[in-house]
Formats: C-alpha cells, sequence, structure tokens
C-alpha cells in the first residue's frame, strides 16, 4: 500500500496519521490508519470501486472527496449510503462494496 | 433558542476573516463549518500566495489558514466544526446539523460565507471511477497523503488547474497533460510556466472525448475542437492513464441566501447565481450578509478582505463599533481590495483577450497557447536583462497584483514601484549578491539567479526547486528547456536550503554558456 | 418571469450524448432531458420533479448548470433564463431521525 502513499512531501513533510489499524473490505483484510476518511484507506489499498448504481449498474469511487457528490457511500457496519470519505476508518470495520442500496449483488439482477 | 451577536456560516478565508473583525469589536461571534476542518479550501492550498504584503503574499495557503485560525481564537471566536447548516428561516434563525440532531440559533447579524463548489463537464465515462474533480485531488494528496492516481489527465487551465498539476507532481504524480477546450491558458502565466518547464504538455483548443476502461479509468482520448468546440475528426490522442482530473470552474453555494429571501442574480456573473450586494456584502434583507466565493468567484485573498469588510459592517450595524473609526478601516479595506482587483485577470477583464501589458509590450502568445515564453519572446520584458556576473532574470511577464520580490530584494536590484501590477523590472546599476531570497520569494517561481559566463565556456542558472528527491552538488542531469524540452547537459553545482525559502529550494545547474537563457529545469537522469 | 408556454420546439430529434448520464446521484440521461423539455418541463423544478435529476444525495449540487445548459439549448435561449430550482430547507441529506432530533434550546 505504500506506493499509494506520500511518504514525504516537499512542501507538507510528513502527514500525522493515526495508528495503523485493520478492517475489511469485502471480506478481505486491509490495513489503514486510524481517523482516515475510509476512502483513503481503500484508495491507498488499490481500491478504486466502492459501488455499483441502482439503475444502469455502473461502478462508481471517489468524485469529490468532500462529501457532496455522494458517489463513494458504500455499506460500512452494515448501514448502506455511508460517505466513505468523510467517515473516519476505525479498527475492524466492516466495509463492503454497495450495489444498488444493498450489498447483495444479485439485486442488481 | 442559543443567541449570538453574530453567526457565520463557513469558516473558509472570508468567514474566519469576517469573524476575526467582528470578535475584536467585541462581539459574541459562532461560526458553523460542515467539515470536520476548518480553513475551508486554504489547508489544501501549498502553494506560495500572490498579492503584497499586507495581503499575506509569499505565504502557502495552509499556513494563512492557521494564521486565521489562531487570530480567530485570540477573538473570542466559537468554531463550531461538523456542523452543517440546514436553513435559515426568517428572523435570522438558523438550523444547524450537529451530531444526529438538529439546534436552533439566532444571530442578530448573519454573515454566509459558504464559499463555492466545482463544476463538471460530461463525456463518455465521466462517471467512472478515476475520473475526480481537482478538489478531490487537493483533498487526498494534500490533506490526506495519498496519491490520487500513478498517471494523471488535467482538464483545465484556469490557476486551479494549473496549481494542482504542480501539486500532484509534487506529490509523486506524473501529469501526462494540461488539456482545455479554451484557445489560450486561462490562469496566471507563471503558473503554467512552472508546469511546461517540467515537461507537461499542453493542449489548447483540446477537450476530452471519453474515458476508457470498464471498472476504472484505464485511459483517456481527447481531440481538437473547432472555434464552436466541436470536436475536429482526425485529430484524437490517446493516453494511458488511471486518473482524469477535472478542474472547470466554480459555482457560488448560494442556496442558503436564496431561501433566506435574499434577492439574487441569476445572469451567471460571478459564476452563477449569486446574491445582490452593496460593497459591504449586505444583501437585501438587513442584517445578512455574502462574502467570498459565495458572493461571486474570485481568489482566497479578496475573498479575506471582503470578510473583513463584512465583519466590520456588521459590527456597526449593531452599534457594536463607532461609525467614524469603523468607516477608516472600512476604507482601507476598500483601496485593499481595489488593488487586489488590477491587473490582467482583473474581473472587469475576464473574457477578454489582453494584447499587451500595462507597459505596452506584446503578451506572450506562446505562454496563452502553450504555457512558455518562447526564447525569442523573453528579452522583450522587463525583468529579462544582461549583465556581467550574476543577477537575476524576472520572467514575470503578465501584469498581476504581486509584488514580495521587490521587497525581497535588500540590494534593490528589483523594483516594481508603488503600481501593484507593473512588471518587475532590473535596477541596472545595483549590484546583486546572489542571496536568493527574490528566487525563493516569487510565488509564481519565475525568477532565477543566472551568470551567463563562468568562465570556460560555461554559464550557471539558479532554479527554484519544490520537488523531491532534491538533487544533490555534483549530481548530472539534463537542462530542460522552458517547454520542458532537455536541450543540454546539466551539472549540479550548489543546492541551497533555509528556512527563510521556505521549502522552495534553490538549484544551481553549470550549462553551456549559449544556454544560460535557455534552461529553466533540472532533470536528473 | 413569464415563460412562453406555446413555444414550439419541433420534434425531439436524437443527438450525440443522448445516453450520457448528467445527473449522477439519479442516473438520468441527457437525452431524458431533452425528452423532458419537450414533454413540456420549462422550469428546473418541474424537469427536478419530473425526472428527479438533482432530487438524489447531493441535491443537484454536481448538475445543477449541467441540466439548466441542456434545457436552455433545447429552449433556444440563455442559460440565464433558466429559473433556477428553488431552495428550502434541509440544505444537505439528512436522515429523518435527526431532522425529527431537537436538541436544547430547539422549541421555537
Amino acid at each position: 500500500m505504500d506506493e499509494e502513499r506520500i511518504t514525504e512531501h516537499p512542501i507538507l513533510g510528513t502527514y500525522d496519521k493515526g495508528r495503523l489499524v485493520t478492517f475489511t473490505y469485502d471480506g478481505k483484510e486491509m490495513q489503514g490508519y486510524e481517523g482516515e476518511p475510509i476512502a483513503m484507506a481503500l484508495h491507498a489499498n488499490g481500491v478504486m470501486v466502492h459501488r455499483y448504481t441502482a439503475k444502469k449498474h455502473t461502478p462508481r469511487g471517489i468524485f469529490c472527496a468532500i462529501g457532496r457528490c455522494t458517489d463513494c457511500v458504500m455499506v460500512v457496519d452494515g448501514v448502506p449510503n455511508v460517505r466513505t470519505c468523510m467517515t473516519p476508518l476505525k479498527e475492524g470495520m466492516v466495509v463492503e462494496t454497495q450495489y444498488g442500496v444493498t450489498t447483495k449483488k444479485e439485486a442488481l439482477g | 433558542m442559543k443567541r449570538y451577536d453574530l453567526i457565520i456560516i463557513g469558516a473558509g478565508p472570508s468567514g474566519l476573516s469576517a469573524a476575526i473583525e467582528a470578535g475584536k469589536r467585541g462581539m459574541s461571534v459562532i461560526v458553523f463549518d460542515e467539515n470536520e476542518r476548518p480553513g475551508g479550501q486554504l489547508f489544501k492550498q501549498i502553494h506560495k500566495f500572490f498579492g503584497s504584503k499586507e495581503h499575506k503574499a509569499k505565504i502557502r495557503g495552509f499556513v494563512i489558514g492557521q494564521q486565521l485560525l489562531d487570530e480567530a481564537s485570540k477573538a473570542g471566536v466559537e468554531v463550531k466544526l461538523s456542523a452543517t447548516v440546514v436553513g435559515i428561516y426568517p428572523d435570522r434563525e438558523v438550523v444547524v446539523k450537529i451530531g444526529d440532531g438538529v439546534e436552533h440559533y439566532k444571530g442578530d447579524a448573519i454573515i454566509v460565507a459558504t464559499g463555492a463548489a466545482e463544476n463538471m463537464v460530461t463525456f463518455d465515462g465521466w462517471t467512472l471511477p478515476g475520473v475526480i474533480g481537482a478538489g478531490a485531488a487537493q483533498t487526498m494528496m494534500n490533506l490526506h497523503g495519498v496519491k490520487p492516481g500513478k498517471r494523471v489527465l488535467m482538464l483545465g487551465s484556469g490557476n486551479v488547474g494549473l496549481v494542482v498539476s504542480f501539486q500532484l507532481m509534487q506529490a509523486g504524480c506524473e501529469v501526462v497533460a494540461l488539456v482545455d477546450a479554451a484557445p489560450r491558458v486561462g490562469g496566471y502565466g507563471v503558473h503554467a510556466a512552472k508546469v511546461a518547464r517540467t515537461g507537461v504538455p499542453f493542449y489548447l483548443s483540446h477537450t476530452i472525448v471519453k474515458a476508457e476502461g470498464t471498472n476504472h479509468v484505464t485511459g483517456v482520448t481527447i481531440a481538437e475542437v473547432d472555434s464552436h468546440f466541436q470536436f475536429i475528426p482526425g485529430t484524437e490522442k490517446h493516453f494511458d492513464v488511471d486518473t482524469i482530473c477535472l478542474a472547470v470552474g466554480l459555482s457560488p453555494m448560494s442556496q442558503l441566501l436564496k431561501m433566506a429571501g435574499c434577492q439574487m442574480d441569476n445572469s451567471g456573473k460571478g459564476g452563477g447565481q449569486i446574491p445582490v450586494v452593496d460593497e459591504s456584502g449586505a444583501t437585501s434583507v438587513p442584517g445578512i450578509y455574502a462574502v467570498g466565493d459565495v458572493a461571486g468567484i474570485e481568489e482566497a485573498s479578496s475573498a479575506m478582505i471582503e470578510g473583513r469588510m463584512a465583519g466590520i459592517k456588521a459590527a456597526e450595524y449593531l452599534g457594536f463599533e463607532e461609525v467614524k473609526t469603523g468607516d477608516e478601516e472600512f476604507e482601507k479595506e476598500v483601496s485593499a481590495l481595489d488593488e487586489l482587483r488590477q491587473g490582467m485577470f482583473a474581473p472587469s477583464n475576464r473574457g477578454k483577450k489582453i494584447e499587451k501589458t500595462e507597459e505596452g509590450i506584446p503578451i506572450s502568445e506562446n505562454l496563452l497557447k502553450h504555457g512558455f515564453v518562447a526564447d525569442d519572446e523573453i528579452e522583450r520584458f522587463p525583468g529579462v536583462t544582461h549583465k556581467v556576473g550574476i543577477h537575476p532574470v524576472m520572467e514575470c511577464t503578465q501584469n498581476i497584483p504581486c509584488n514580495p520580490c521587490q521587497d525581497a530584494c535588500s540590494k534593490h536590484c528589483i523594483h516594481i514601484g508603488s503600481h501593484i501590477t507593473a512588471l518587475p523590472a532590473v535596477e541596472e546599476d545595483r549590484d546583486c549578491v546572489n542571496c536568493g531570497m527574490c528566487v525563493a520569494s516569487c510565488s509564481g517561481q519565475a525568477i532565477f539567479l543566472v551568470d551567463e559566463d563562468t568562465g570556460n565556456g560555461h554559464a550557471e542558472v539558479t532554479i527554484p526547486y519544490e520537488f523531491l528527491p532534491l538533487p544533490k552538488e555534483g549530481d548530472t542531469g539534463k537542462g530542460l528547456s522552458r517547454s520542458g524540452q532537455p536541450i543540454c547537459d546539466a551539472k549540479v553545482v550548489r543546492v541551497r536550503t533555509s528556512k527563510a525559502f521556505d521549502h522552495t529550494a534553490l538549484v544551481t545547474i553549470e550549462v553551456p554558456q549559449d544556454m544560460a537563457m535557455k534552461a529553466r529545469f533540472y532533470k536528473a537522469v | 418571469m413569464r415563460i412562453d408556454r406555446s413555444k414550439d420546439l419541433g420534434p425531439c430529434l436524437p443527438k450525440e450524448g443522448d445516453d450520457r448520464i448528467i445527473c449522477r446521484c439519479e442516473e438520468v440521461t441527457q437525452g431524458e432531458i431533452r425528452q423532458a423539455v419537450h414533454d413540456g418541463m420549462f422550469t428546473l423544478a418541474e424537469v427536478r420533479r419530473y425526472l428527479r435529476c438533482g432530487m438524489g444525495l447531493c441535491q443537484g449540487q454536481t448538475c445543477g448548470k449541467l441540466v439548466a445548459r441542456i434545457m436552455a439549448q433545447e429552449l433556444g435561449v440563455p442559460v440565464s433564463e433558466i429559473a433556477p430550482a428553488s431552495s428550502r430547507s434541509p440544505m444537505r441529506p439528512i436522515e429523518m431521525a435527526t431532522w425529527a432530533e431537537e436538541k436544547e434550546g430547539g422549541e421555537v
């Protein structure tokens, strides 16, 4: 995951990060920093697709990253439509791809 | 219901500036912001700001953000974060979502400083993951230390597109092209030039045909457009990218003002629907003010002044300020704002093609079309002169309100004068001592120190450098032209860093003598 | 602003990009918006109610301008003549439980 992280920035130096925690993405164990938006942890792990839309079943991911567009919503700890760009990562979080408004791929037919 | 003298919505540059002025005058002030962090977009701005000393020029945006927060806390201002204002009702009642409930507040005055939202353009595949807004890119890399992508195509040559392209490279991403449907670069020439000299090609009069990929972006096709913005067949160009970044303008987020019953202007000036306001930001509803981007898209520096003006006027309106002293301070801000709104990029010049500088020098056409000043154009500007020994070369070719370089030189080699938009000129009879302060102070990274003849057929060029890894003394690589093409061998002879340079390193390269006025960047090989 | 409802727009002919999503939240395409104008929806508010574009989670923040531009083109008028949608509370998506949870001092 280090490849996607900026370890040292010419202007900002290093970033203040929380402790490294483990969470799951569609059942797969991943690591991210506590308190960073879930979307950042996913991106650092190479996850691009957050959900598939209800009508046309097309993939969506991060778009505005500031909680405005709501394209990055996923099912987090069983709750759908959670804006992953705004929600801080916690140890043991269960993050799942959202199909329409559920975690069920079949729901999209 | 909780009462405050003043409720401010938005803790960005304008909202915080208003809060500071009001707080200083003894008002009880609360600022609501829907974000987790204050500062609006300031904390994502890592470049040095333009302007004059009074406008916080040459200070980086995120540092300004911290300064404003400190001043606000000193002025007794309460800043409430993750607090979303969901409505403004009659008699200045404000409803705020905080946590899992809503709270009601009442302000004797309200200042709306909600800022702007990004505009978007559509093309086939624009909903694919990997197509992101420029603001998203800044959030990812500058706040969270995550690279938005490995290979990025930028759409939009306004200041946001240019600045974010540079920031992407600072974050370690590759920018494969900068594209704009307009025929000319929209942002400051100096911002364009610092991107172009690293080798990023500019495609003006081009736009995106489609984003490619099934589950996420794997490539992009662009094509040239005619004067009616229609694609010209056969001009398609493909790039392998994983990220497409959109920087195509901003729209004011003015819905709250409309809901509050303020008279609105839908003509499109100011970037979208804006409230009708007077000089102090007062809307048609007594006691409600609007400042910053929500009242018309501009720069953060003018937003801060607008905020201060509304803060002063709100204090006066509620009797916290003697009208006489308030007016004096207000007038100072008025002239400061007026100064910022001068030059080529002044709001009054929007959409116009400026042919000549205020000095009567023809503008570099190449800069507008390709992002860099051509070798045969550069000599006509007053910052570019020749001299024996080391001397500053200021490739500042457009009139923008900015003058830190003049103060930076303790030997007075650089002259702008009292007219802040004037191009910097070299004072021929003054001697440069090679301190490097001018290079580091130029927000546009447009100043170089050049010694055109160091003997043995060599010349030395000192360039501002804000990337990692930093070259080391003795390194050898290529000297790049203003267009980013390798034009000669270059040897790093000196690397200077200093607190006074504020993270801008000064890299001195030795190049063949005939490259002294051509080599403007260094690339390791 | 008065809207001329008698305006003859002619037939709604297919156009390049009709399949393209304009409203990302509700997945409304350019073609659907153009058709809605031809069906008699001349204001943003009408198109919103007809197609739901701009009524999803982002509340039209992303597509508002794009929809207005498509409508203006179809109607042959400047964008400034497309009446903006009305602004009403809540300005941001909010859960009903939260909306109903009046906190201390909440009584009006």
